[in-house]
């Protein structure tokens, strides 16, 4: 009977190797895998209980940290002044996720991130507790304040523009959340806050200043001024203006909302009083392939400040002649964010070169040793440093002698253009509002949107609503 | 110089072995229990001291009854056993704790625990040898078949997620399938002793493979429809492939022909073919361990089981550390899990090859066996236990499908226990016997009978 005894105890010896086998092949191929499904409690739980890194404000503001806890997770998330503050740091939840810099720079914050290896093996060993890496942002809280003070309750956005580099001063959305309530340890209180925003008519949830696209109106016609002066045009070059303009191939005419001037008058007048007739006019003399071509050279059809989810602004394609000229004054389907009319302020400032925006300027491990660093990047050069000055003097006409005058600063030389869109004639329209400061020296640039705009539909809205929030903001980051 | 003596081989008792390696299997359980108390509730719980000197007791009172009356046994397998048993009794006060106020399951499994020894201790002392058992083929045949179907009868069995293998009576419930197994081990060896010539001779071949005759059939297709039935009614998976893997083994060592290991096979996976077609809940299973993130709810537990051990990882988060509770069951079917989520996946291999020991002796005291019965019985035990292990733990890890069997010695479970340490009894029983010295009386030859006599009148 021995050998088939052998041969049963080198079966019994076969399936014992296979336990062996699998469960060796468990931790090799499948262990990585199972740790990242959503539904681990296991790990998001003890991802929950980190101590998460800061994110902070320019100044060492901390705008995101975490405190020692005394119920089931060892840190609670905190957000101080987390409402003016919700459309940068985003929010930390249990089981509703996470947005803006806490889910793009989760991993470094949760300390998983693979720069962090070493740092999380010495930790291991002298028995520390896993520490997340902090993030540092370029926003401003001076003006990060004085934006959202500006903007009070109106529904809408303002973003605020280093030219030369990029950084993101400024950046807030209204209405807006506090993401503590998301993060409350009491999961199905945050739960419910979560669901509360969610289906808020409102949006709190929703970053206007950088994920939604609005008709830009008048502020476009910076663009087609641009694209203009690229094609060999002057400020001093004259066009077409008549009190109204018979679209190409249709019945409709296109109104002028403030008196130009005259039937014919300079490009920098055009600009001055933002007269429709005539960017239609230039538009149409230009052709769709131009504009587009400078939009594209501003950013548009492009996403920008991924960080934060940014969404890329449009300029629609195959244009017939009076979807053109209409796309001349920021209407028809051309739709930008705040953030993108802020990147054609800082542009036309910044002689012409456009720097791609950021949020984030470093990221440092807890001992402090800068694991990440942003250094500012040209994204394009939109214009021509000639073009670009000329056109800041013409900006300068705008604050100077036209609609903008609202975000005249005493002593401060203040280019800007307002803009007023109505997209839909049951909603009420966009106010809108671009500028930079001061025009020989930048520092600053913005984009101001109101949307809902209470008063008559003319173009004076943007200079009336927005400017002064414009203006506001400036102020606080000369 | 005088002529060199015929030279008898007196086999090593080795009980100081085992007494050390006991001592050893007792210092790390023990040590297990503090470092969950302090890792769990930061002191050591105040019934710490009853535990260990009762544990200490029970292994001890083991140690001295095969000391006693099995002097020649194997020295590693109670060990091994003990040390399984206080794992098991570890990860179940440890799952205890998850609840607040903890729950009583490693009181209740220590009380089974010394029911379990007393067995082995009568195993040991009382019945001693196991030939005796062969007298009673049928009466224990019958009996294990009897507690096999036991759970269907109606009012008597109960069904517990999903199977029906539990009877209750009054307040205590019992998997009697368990007991069937150690019973039918032993009625199966007797009877396949006596038949062993018949089956294995008459018969014709097949492509050649000798295939029994058609009416030699009778017992393996009675055994194949019990073993339906059980799949059927009972809807137990595991139950059924480990009683009909078991006879089917024992049949193949008994007649050393190939032919019935081929055809039991075919059968088995003609009737878990069958299962998958007509049962919902062996589809079920199958799905979980094919695709289980196809349904993260049905699939549940599986899915947690395999969450648990990924982030114990390799070295496991530490006993008292980890978050076993998640996985329902934690304390019974899936202990393997809870195992490798605190000890990692090194500490649940480390388990897997302490079951492994308990199988390669098992085995190896059938082959140092020299009469037939002993022989199957020890295989037929010891090939239960590997297949018992390798279905529940590969079940547990995703290597098969998942069934509802114990994890023998740590499965939180009365029944089990005890039926597990009765097995364990009677390997020892039968390795005594294969060990221990021939009787002492030398051979009757008349010429040394006779110089003795002279001798003495000197």
């Amino acid at each position: 009977m021995n050998k088939p005894i052998r041969r049963v105890a080198f079966i019994a010896m076969v399936m014992f190797a296979l336990l062996l086998a699998n469960g060796t092949y468990m931790m090799i191929f499948r262990q990585e895998s199972l740790a990242a499904q959503p539904q681990n409690r296991r790990v998001r739980d003890a991802e929950f209980a980190q101590n998460r890194g800061a994110i902070l404000a320019a100044g060492k503001t901390e705008i995101a940290k975490t405190v020692p806890a005394k119920d089931r997770f060892k840190y609670q998330r905190v957000y101080p002044d987390g409402k003016l503050y919700a459309p940068i740091t985003g929010y930390y939840s249990y089981d509703r996720a996470s947005s803006a810099l806490e889910s793009t720079y989760n991993s470094q914050l949760s300390g998983t991130d693979d720069a962090l290896f070493v740092r999380r093996l010495i930790d291991l060993a002298t028995n520390r507790t896993l520490e997340g890496a902090s993030v540092q942002t370029t926003i401003v809280p001076k003006i990060q304040k004085a934006a959202a003070d500006a903007l009070g309750n109106q529904k809408g956005a303002v973003v605020a523009l280093d030219p030369t580099t990029g950084a993101v001063l400024a950046l807030v959305t209204s209405p807006t959340y506090d993401p503590n309530d998301i993060a409350d340890h009491d999961i199905e209180a945050a739960g419910k806050a979560y669901d509360r925003l969610a289906s808020d008519p409102q949006h709190p949830l929703s970053n206007r200043a950088a994920r939604e696209i609005y008709p830009p109106g008048s502020t476009f016609k910076l663009v087609t001024a641009a694209a203009a002066l690229a094609d060999g045009k002057t400020p001093d070059s004259t066009v077409e203006s008549p009190d109204r303009l018979k679209l190409p191939n249709t019945r409709v005419y296109l109104p002028n909302s403030t008196n130009c001037g005259g039937t014919k008058i300079t490009i920098t007048q055009a600009l001055k009083v933002s007269c429709n007739t005539a960017f239609a006019n230039l538009g149409l003399e230009l052709g769709q392939d131009k504009l587009r071509e400078q939009a594209q050279a501003f950013g548009f059809d492009q996403r920008h400040l991924a960080d934060l989810g940014g969404v890329a602004s449009q300029f629609p394609d195959k244009l017939d002649k009076a979807q053109l000229a209409l796309s001349a004054i920021g209407q028809y389907d051309v739709a930008a964010s705040p953030l993108q009319m802020a990147m054609v302020s800082a542009a036309i400032a910044n002689d012409g070169v456009l720097m791609d925006p950021y949020v984030v300027s470093s990221v440092r491990a807890h001992d402090l040793k800068q694991i990440e660093t942003h250094e500012p990047q040209v994204l394009s050069k939109a214009m021509t440093p000639e073009n670009a000055k000329e056109l800041q003097q013409m900006m300068l006409a705008v604050v100077n002698e036209g609609t903008g005058h609202n975000a005249q600063i005493p002593g401060v030389e203040v280019g800007g253009k307002t803009g007023t869109a109505q997209s839909d004639p049951k909603r009420k329209p966009f106010a809108w509002f671009t500028s930079f400061a001061p025009v020989d020296n930048p520092k600053v640039a913005v984009a101001v949107i109101v949307e809902d705009a209470d008063i008559p539909r003319n173009d004076i809205a943007g200079g009336r609503l927005a400017a002064p929030i414009a203006r506001a903001v400036m102020e606080a980051a000369l | 110089m005088r002529d060199a003596a015929p030279v008898t081989v007196v086999p090593r008792k080795r009980r100081g072995v085992e007494l050390g390696l006991i001592i050893f299997a007792l210092v790390l359980t023990l040590g297990a229990y503090v470092l969950v108390d302090i890792n769990v509730t930061g002191e050591l719980s105040a019934s710490f001291p009853y535990l260990a000197g009762f544990s200490i007791l029970l292994a001890v009172l083991a140690h001295i009854a095969v000391r006693w009356r099995l002097p020649y046994a194997d020295p590693v397998i109670l060990p091994c056993v003990i040390l399984l048993n206080g794992l098991g009794l570890v990860m179940i006060h440890r799952i205890d704790l998850i609840n607040d106020p903890p729950l009583n399951g490693a009181r209740q499994q220590m009380i089974w625990t010394a029911v379990g020894v007393l067995m082995f201790i009568l195993v040991v002392t009382w019945l001693n040898d196991h030939r005796p058992l062969q007298r009673f083929t049928y009466t224990i045949g019958l009996a294990g078949i009897v507690l096999l179907l036991l759970p269907l009868v109606p009012g008597l069995g109960t069904e517990k997620f999903g199977a029906q293998i539990w009877i209750q009576v009054g307040p205590y419930s019992f998997q009697p399938a368990e007991a069937a197994k150690v019973l039918l081990a032993i009625a199966f060896a007797s009877y396949l002793v006596e038949k062993r010539e018949v089956l294995a001779l008459a018969g014709y071949r097949v492509l050649g493979i000798d295939l029994p005759r058609a009416r030699d059939l009778g017992p393996i297709l009675i055994i194949w429809l019990i073993s339906l039935a059980i799949l059927v009614w009972q809807r137990d998976l595991g139950t059924s492939l480990l009683f009909f893997g078991l006879f089917v083994m024992m049949l193949y060592v008994a007649t050393e022909r190939a032919g019935w290991a081929v055809l039991g096979t075919l059968l088995f996976a003609a009737g878990a073919y069958f299962g998958y077609l007509n049962f919902s809940h062996v589809r079920r299973r199958v799905g979980a361990w094919l695709d289980p993130f196809s349904n993260f709810d049905a699939y549940y537990q599986v899915i947690n089981a395999q969450f648990g051990m990924a982030w114990g990882g390799l070295l496991g988060t530490g006993l008292g550390l980890g978050r076993p509770g998640l996985t329902p069951l934690a304390r019974s079917d899936f202990i393997a899990a809870a195992i490798g989520e605190e000890l990692g996946m090194t500490g649940l291999m480390a388990v897997i090859l302490i079951y492994g020991l308990i199988v390669a002796r098992g085995l190896r005291i059938a082959l140092q066996c020299r009469e037939p019965f002993g022989k199957l019985l020890a295989t037929g035990l010891s090939f239960a236990f590997a297949l018992q292990v390798f279905t529940i733990i590969g079940g547990v890890t995703r290597l098969l499908p998942l069934t509802g069997l114990t994890t023998p010695f740590m499965s939180q479970g009365g029944s089990s226990l005890v039926c597990n340490w009765i097995v364990a009894g009677l390997l020892l029983v039968i390795s005594h016997q294969v060990r221990k010295p021939a009787a002492t009386v030398a051979p009757l030859n008349p010429d040394v009978e006779q110089t003795q006599l002279v001798k003495a009148t000197a």
